[in-house]
């Protein structure tokens, strides 16, 4: 009980003080028959050093040492030491949301820096503080632009990552949203023609992933147009952020649903990561989640506040934008670490170094044997290859050799079938990817 | 001699600027280490599609970086600094051993789709987590699915909604008592009911009649926080399971506030179908500055199959691994697994407390609360008399007589060193004052909060205007929050853009 600051004589003294014989007493509200009577039925208390022992045993033999190919929607890059050390820091990771803005200047100012920066990289007027992730958020656009246009279809792109769209059903099942897909051409980018019939004049929004599950980068402006002339909105979702520091951000978007895990936040089995979402101005009244305001204090000093807080469920209840309170703070100051070491130069450099290596990546593996699929569109750092041989063999053999093969596509797209999708980023070696090429051939 | 002193008014810490206004061409925090394959040109290779430039994005050192954040830092007021009674909220004392097992390297580098014979640590403990919570709740199922509490109401809720379904009809709406966060009513919505509101008794606890009176064959659930939002145990809580249960409805309970039960009682023993736990307050995980949180929602057998997809299982060869064929899944609520940083963090406390210590913890933060609630009742008034769970609610009903709010005390409470405690939440007590204290606030610091408090009612008689002038002793006094929402000013612009606009 090392966390608890009583010794039992404050306990007495206090229980004396409240005017009560013994701790039940302040437990009678709950009717006996349901009090425990016994333990419950979990382990003794743990030292801290045989915690430390256990999860260490948890942690051998996963992931470390590993050279890996997987993205699909998390992404391994190095992160650099000050991320740590500075979210380590307790007045940041033990504070909770600045309702209190005199005592959370810190916590706002740096989220007012997260919003200022999503901006400058994709484009959009305006940035929230954070949604759960990329899946959540995606669907909360959707949402979004119902409520903006005043029209209940969505429209989705089967190059969204599966899983996003798994969450998107499970969201607008109950919306009185139907959602279509549309399909991806030979290039692997959204089948324009198919949009062009997808959408009718009952349609609200149109979600596409740039660059998508394939690792394809679509043409935004292109679809923005197609979109636009049938008066819906056009959502943009970025599943790896790292792009954005080469690719053109997606300004024609009227929404842009971002998962910035790929800024410094560790791949952690799958979370936290870091949704977020952007918008012009003129859409922000419907954007769901927290906002960050500059304003004055009494003194005509510059500082932050959270704001726009009617859109909000502590406010307006069953009619809010969403029910999000909690969101992902702590990781969203990573990102803006993250995004501060590379600044405007380094994202660029940065980017280059994914694209190089996914490009000599996707040339070695085609001369090895493989087909590229999706060629013939500019893609960023994931392609997908056709073998011969079954991915998951592919992968048993190069996990001897302490690599992890790209990810098997038959799993959300039985109809690839040997397809796999692979991803090279900055920390990918170009031994390991030597390495892999000898085995894909097979 | 007329020597003029330079001396800045405030240390410069206190200034901090922007990171864009510290930013200059040239300047870097980054080196990449030399590329191993051959260059490209990203012109050639992604043609129109290539970027030009990252317009204003900062271009600082690193030394600028670590005192930007340090300096911002220094700004907040955290639990490490002292207590934070933010009702609602169990802002409790977040472990440092936590923090260092969820950084080892197999964990934190595990990508969600890397194989699960090289995943079975990571799986162990979503194994662990979920059986020692099923344990805690009395719950028979569990997804660690959900992101935070909100996240795990959709989910408990999606939950019931499935399984009515699959008996032929969803049913229409949702009861909520008026004292409940606003984060069910928002939920209930999302998941496609109606809100129907439940009045509450003078004893601030659901109203059998008027439950009894409204649960109808259109009700799909109740969702009861519990201790309710004014920190008091619903006492008829197995009644108020019986008349839904009787109609065919679900009992739903909000678990935010499990801190003072765990250990004492189960919601499984006294009849909930559903609930979800906020792993960031209950379990110690840190709250962030607003997140990351995780929602895991536990329930009983008959919504079991409704339960997100995938869930945990083991395999026929003795290994754990991810089961996906749940033909009767609701689907799923987010990608990937949850929030496992959280789950390692919250297992991680249960294995330092062990069975006494959650016990006692919870025994502590009941005690904390009702320690506070007898040192301040007659100075602040107490709108429901009946016992108080890890939480008590007061009003600012004797300091509104002299002008003064609950917003206003608590702008004072800082200058005595303290986090506020929750304003004007539940909603149900005009002028709310919730105060949380959790199990880790010692005797003195709970005495010291009494007296600021006490102190403060004083100064309302006599210096009511200094109380409305607080806090005195901040960085910054208070700010125009009418203006930040009439001129929203939501990102840094240059100036020359700001001016244009
Ligand atoms: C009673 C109650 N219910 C639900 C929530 C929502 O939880 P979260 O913020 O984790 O989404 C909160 C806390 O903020 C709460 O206090």
């Amino acid at each position: 009980m090392r966390y608890l600051p009583k010794s039992e004589s404050d306990r007495e003294v206090m229980l004396r003080q409240i005017g009560v014989k013994s701790i039940d007493d302040l437990f009678a509200a709950i009717p006996p028959e349901y009090r425990l009577k016994g333990d419950l039925k979990i382990p003794r208390a743990y030292a801290e050093s045989e915690i430390v022992e256990f999860f260490r045993d948890c942690a051998t033999g996963s992931a470390q040492g590993y050279a890996t190919f997987l993205g699909a929607g998390a992404y391994s890059h190095y992160r650099p030491v000050v991320i740590d050390s500075l979210v380590s820091r307790g007045e940041f990771f033990t504070a909770y949301t600045p309702y209190q803005p005199e005592i959370a200047q810190g916590t706002l100012q740096s989220i007012f820096e997260f919003q200022s920066m999503i901006c400058e990289l994709t484009g959009m007027d305006v940035a929230n503080a954070s949604m759960y992730d990329g899946s959540t958020g995606a669907a909360e656009a959707l949402m979004m632009a119902a409520r903006l246009t005043g029209r209940h279809k969505s429209v989705v792109a089967t190059s969204v990552h599966p899983e996003y769209r798994e969450v998107i059903a499970t969201y607008a099942r109950y919306q009185g949203m139907p959602i279509s897909t549309v399909a991806y051409g030979k290039n692997g980018r959204v089948d324009l023609d198919a949009l062009e019939k997808g959408i009718d004049n009952e349609t609200a929004g149109v979600l596409i992933q740039s660059p998508n599950f394939f690792g394809t980068i679509e043409d935004v402006a292109a679809i923005a147009d197609l979109v636009h002339k049938k008066g819906a909105l056009l959502i943009v979702s970025i599943a790896e952020a790292v792009s954005l520091g080469i690719v053109k951000p997606p300004v024609e978007a009227d929404i842009v649903s971002m998962e910035a895990q790929s800024f410094g936040v560790p791949l952690g089995f799958g979370g936290p990561y870091c949704g977020v979402m952007a918008t012009k101005d003129k859409f922000v009244r419907q954007m769901p989640g927290r906002l960050v305001g500059q304003t004055l204090d009494r003194n005509g000093k510059r500082g932050f506040v959270l704001t726009l807080s009617t859109r909000e469920q502590h406010i307006r209840r069953e009619k809010a934008t969403s029910n999000i309170c909690t969101n992902q703070a702590l990781v969203a100051l990573m990102c803006s670490i993250f995004m501060t070491v590379y600044g405007r130069e380094g994202l660029k450099d940065l980017a280059k170094q994914n694209l190089a290596k996914a490009h000599y990546a996707a040339g070695e593996f085609k001369k090895a044997g493989a087909t590229l699929l999706f060629d013939g569109a500019p893609r960023f750092n994931e392609f997908v290859i056709l073998t011969k041989t079954d991915p998951y063999a592919i992968n048993d053999k190069l996990l001897g050799q302490r690599i992890i093969g790209g990810f098997p596509l038959k799993k959300f797209y039985p109809d690839l079938g040997n397809a796999s999708l692979w991803c090279c980023t900055e920390t990918t070696a170009k031994a390991s990817i030597d390495a892999a090429a000898k085995e894909v051939a097979l | 001699m007329n020597k003029k002193i330079r001396k800045a008014t405030t240390h410069i810490s206190q200034n901090e600027v922007l990171l864009f206004e510290r930013s200059s061409a040239g300047k870097k925090a980054y080196e990449l280490p030399p590329l191993d394959v051959p260059e490209v040109d990203p012109a050639t290779l992604l043609g129109a599609q290539a970027r030009q430039d990252l317009g204003h994005m900062p271009e600082v050192s690193e030394v600028e970086i670590i005192r930007h954040f340090t300096r911002l830092s220094t700004w907040n007021y955290a639990v490490d600094h002292g207590m934070y009674p933010l009702g609602s909220c169990t802002m409790k004392y977040n472990p440092r051993v936590n923090e260092v097992v969820a950084r080892l390297t197999g964990l934190a580098e595990a990508h969600p789709y890397q194989p699960e014979r090289i995943s079975q640590g990571a799986l162990r403990i979503l194994k662990m987590l979920s059986e020692q919570l099923i344990e805690i709740t009395g719950m028979d199922a569990i997804t660690l699915q959900p992101a935070a509490g909100a996240h795990g109401e959709l989910t408990g809720i999606l939950l019931v909604r499935a399984y009515l379904e699959s008996l032929g009809n969803p049913r229409k709406k949702v009861l909520i008592p008026d004292s409940a966060h606003g984060t069910n009513p928002a939920t209930a919505a999302m998941a496609g009911y109606a809100v129907e509101n439940l009045k509450s008794n003078a004893a601030g606890m659901v109203d059998i009649a008027s439950l009894v009176a409204q649960v109808n064959e259109d009700v799909a659930a109740l969702m009861l926080t519990n201790p309710n939002t004014l920190g008091v145990f619903e006492q008829e809580i197995h009644k108020i399971a019986e008349v839904l249960h009787a109609k065919g409805a679900l009992l739903y309970m909000d678990g935010a506030n499990m801190n003072a039960l765990v250990g004492k009682t189960r919601p499984g023993d006294f009849g909930v179908d559903v609930m979800h736990l906020n792993l960031h307050k209950t379990f110690s995980t840190p709250h962030g500055g607003g997140g990351p949180g995780s929602g895991p929602v536990a329930c009983k057998k008959i919504l079991e199959p409704f339960l997100p997809s995938p869930v945990v299982v083991t395999k026929p060869d003795g290994t754990l691994g991810f089961d996906y064929n749940r033909p009767k899944s609701l689907g799923r609520v987010r990608m990937f697994y949850g929030n496992f940083g959280m789950h390692i963090r919250a297992l991680a406390y249960i294995m330092a407390n062990g069975p006494d210590g959650l016990r006692q913890t919870t025994e502590d933060a009941v005690l904390n609360a009702n320690y506070i609630r007898k040192g301040l009742e007659g100075a602040y008034d107490l709108p429901y008399k009946t016992p108080t769970m890890h939480e008590v609610v007061f009003s600012d009903h004797i300091q509104s007589q002299k002008g003064i709010k609950t917003g206003d005390i608590a702008k004072r409470l800082i200058d005595y060193g303290f986090h506020p405690y929750t304003v004007s939440f539940p909603l149900v007590v005009h002028g709310a004052i919730m105060i949380e204290p959790t199990e880790s606030e010692s005797k003195e610091s709970c005495d010291m909060f009494v007296e600021a408090m006490k102190d403060i009612a004083e100064e309302v008689e006599e210096h009511p205007e200094f109380v409305l002038e607080a806090p005195h002793n901040t960085r910054i006094s208070r700010l125009d929050e009418t203006m930040a929402a009439r001129k929203p000013i939501l990102r840094w612009k240059p100036q020359s853009e700001a001016a244009g606009k």
